[in-house]
């Protein structure tokens, strides 16, 4: 009984498992985490989960494409360097328009993933970091702390009463490690 | 999502009855988890011979120089340009599918955006090519970059629409990747974690770890609707700028300011038609008729008749203009296109992209695979007509009549095009072995909203209006994946 860390609720439908959400919250039993094979609508107000600022920092970054790309044409064709191309005028503002889009873009695009993926811990190799393993297929679940939630006949109950398919008593965290 | 249900009016995304999460994967995932089949080996070896010989055509042209392609003095950019122009524009398809059809939150593009995608990103890989190996110094390539360099104080010419271009094309595969492969995560993270072995080995390491909880899924949304927002203009932008390449240059024929949204709307028509000549075989071949389905086929050809008639628009009003503007160096140029010595590339690419594509309107044509098929093909072989009528003709007859010329492909035009074909499927078959051709976590997400299961387990409670039930019911028989004796009773 002791040995067990986490306790996973696992529902075949989306709708089930927002309702054991809600009765696991009824009855004040703290949830870690939820792991689906889809992102659900709804489920960060119901769980407190405060809206990502991701698209502020993708601004930002953006801006400062925008800035980078004035700064180098403006520094390698107006300040120094400037060429007589046809008596045009050096600081043609509409031609550095083009290049001034793309490099906002860019650096937004990457600004925005690299984020990602660094606020997310996502890179090539990581090992994941998985309690079950049909939570990318099939299963919506549940996670459960064991060690701050005693009451665990409890919460099997509440979960099998909202429709969870099967509860589990995972005895390590990540079942993912060999 | 809990409680909520789409209109019945609406047609389903997802048809079949018994369909559930796992069956989706399992569905989607079967390519991917089995052994290829004879016709996957078929048109594996043929594109690889394809390639082989692009391969054999480019480092021919690399070793002798351009001087290999049929280019003279007059006709400076031919197949070269037209091919480059040709993949560009096949690329955009996918962008659009991925982000515009986000933002307007069309829900079909959920099973089809993967492919799209996929097929953007290898047309822009193909697209590449050209505009690396037609620099004729390729090992120089890097000169178009703003360097700091050792030459003296040149740096490039930011006036230049050229340099723009190189700006565009390597922003948009760089986002394009990204955008992909970020939304390709959770399916790499579906395949591992039903992978044994080396395979769960290989798809951990490129999974980057994806676990699919709360936060994860929660910034993945965020992530994609920036990244669709920032994709849209930035897909308008690149085909504007290679319509600039040509619109700022002072050639008659070229120098207009219709071409980027001309430009733009036809790279859109020839980049749907080739997601349908590639989706339509998929879909048969792979058996996902139940999420790719006639509803999608017939979107898809809705959209290459608007862009279609767009693109005709665009060609009647350059003509008009070109008389209008009273200028005669553009009414020759435009007299010449369409009656001079390559009238028949014109003529093609009118038929091709103004005539043929009209024949969408009749319902028949526009459900029917087959025609739909053979019209996607012949859409982009007037694409690929039209970039070389606006390339060559415009060129080969210039202001000396002592210099007027045409152009004749060499055998390493011919094989530097057919090569880029074989690239292009080569790699788009080694995608679809490798991983899932539709984006699974986006189509769980329409199970329970729009799937023909769901409308009729609606349509059984019976609390629907009965003349909407009888126009929904109606609305199935176009579907070949949907069983039409369940509605017999109804």
């Amino acid at each position: 009984m002791s040995n067990i860390k986490y306790i996973l609720g696992s529902f075949g439908d989306p709708d089930e498992m927002m309702h054991g959400i809600e009765k696991l919250q009824e009855n004040n039993i703290s949830i870690y985490d939820v792991y689906t094979p889809m992102p659900i609508h709804g489920i960060e107000a119901k769980l407190g989960i405060k809206r990502s600022r991701l698209d502020v920092f993708a601004f930002f970054c953006g801006i400062t494409g925008t800035a980078s790309a004035f700064a180098l044409i403006y520094l390698t064709s107006v300040v120094d360097w400037r060429h007589n191309i046809g008596g045009k005028p050096a600081m043609a503002l509409p031609d550095f328009i083009p290049i001034m889009f793309e490099l906002t873009v860019l650096f937004c695009a990457f600004g925005l993933v690299g984020a990602y993926y660094a606020s997310t811990h996502l890179f090539p190799g990581r090992s994941p970091r998985v309690m079950d393993l049909r939570a990318s297929n099939d299963r919506f679940i549940i996670a459960v702390d064991a060690k701050q939630n005693a009451e665990h006949s409890k919460i099997d109950g509440l979960l099998k009463e909202a429709g969870a398919i099967e509860v589990k008593h995972n005895e390590r965290k990540y079942i993912s490690y060999e | 999502m809990s409680g909520h249900n789409e209109s019945i009016l609406r047609e389903p995304l997802i048809t079949g009855q018994n369909i559930t999460y796992a069956k989706i994967t399992d569905d989607i995932l079967t390519p991917v988890e089995n052994k290829p089949n004879r016709a996957w080996w078929i048109g594996f070896i043929a594109s690889l011979c394809g390639a082989t010989l692009w391969l054999v055509a480019v480092s021919y042209t690399f070793w002798f120089g351009i001087g290999a392609w049929g280019l003279n003095k007059t006709v400076g950019w031919a197949w070269d340009i037209t091919g480059f122009v040709w993949w560009v524009g096949i690329g955009h398809a996918g962008t659009l599918i991925s982000a515009v059809l986000l933002l307007f939150r069309q829900n079909w593009r959920n099973s089809i955006n993967r492919s799209a995608e996929a097929m953007t990103i290898f047309a822009v890989i193909c697209a590449a090519t050209y505009v690396v190996s037609h620099m004729g110094r390729p090992w120089l390539a890097y000169w178009v970059l703003p360097l700091p360099n050792q030459f003296g104080s040149l740096w490039v010419n930011f006036n230049s629409p050229l340099v723009w271009d190189m700006f565009a094309i390597s922003t948009y595969f760089s986002v394009s990747l990204l955008f992909w492969y970020t939304g390709l995560l959770p399916d790499i993270a579906t395949i591992r974690d039903r992978a044994t072995g080396l395979r769960r080995k290989i798809y951990t390491i490129f999974s980057f770890g994806w676990n699919g909880n709360v936060k994860t899924w929660q910034r993945f949304e965020t992530v994609s609707l920036v990244l669709a927002g920032i994709s849209t203009p930035l897909v308008l932008s690149v085909h504007t700028i290679v319509s600039m390449d040509f619109a700022t240059s002072v050639i008659p024929g070229w120098h207009t300011t219709i071409f980027p949204p001309y430009f733009v709307a036809g790279a859109i028509f020839s980049g749907f038609a080739m997601v349908l000549t590639l989706l339509l075989i998929a879909r048969k071949v792979l058996g996902l008729e139940n999420y790719i389905t006639m509803f999608h086929i017939e979107s898809m050809n809705k959209i290459i008749i608007l862009t279609g008639s767009i693109v005709g628009v665009a060609y009647l009003t350059e003509f008009f203009i070109a008389w209008y503007s009273g200028s005669e160096y553009e009414t020759y140029a435009f007299v010449n296109r369409s009656t001079g010595p390559y009238w028949w590339a014109y003529w093609m690419m009118m038929t091709c992209n103004v005539i043929s594509p009209q024949l969408l309107w009749f319902k028949k044509i526009r459900l029917s695979i087959t025609a739909t098929w053979i019209l996607s093909i012949v859409v982009n072989i007037g694409m690929w007509f039209e970039r070389f009528v606006i390339i060559v003709t415009s060129l080969h007859r210039d202001y000396l009549p002592s210099s007027w010329a045409m152009f004749y492909p060499t055998w390493v035009d011919v094989s530097v095009f057919v090569g880029s074909i074989g690239v292009f499927f080569t790699l788009f078959l080694l995608f679809l072995r490798v991983l899932p051709s539709i984006a699974i976590a986006e189509v769980k997400m329409i199970l329970k909203s729009s799937s023909e299961q769901e409308k009729l387990k609606q349509i059984k409670s019976g609390h629907l209006d009965k003349a909407q039930v009888k126009e929904y019911v109606e609305s199935l028989e176009k579907f070949d994946s949907v069983k039409q004796e369940e509605y017999a009773k109804i």
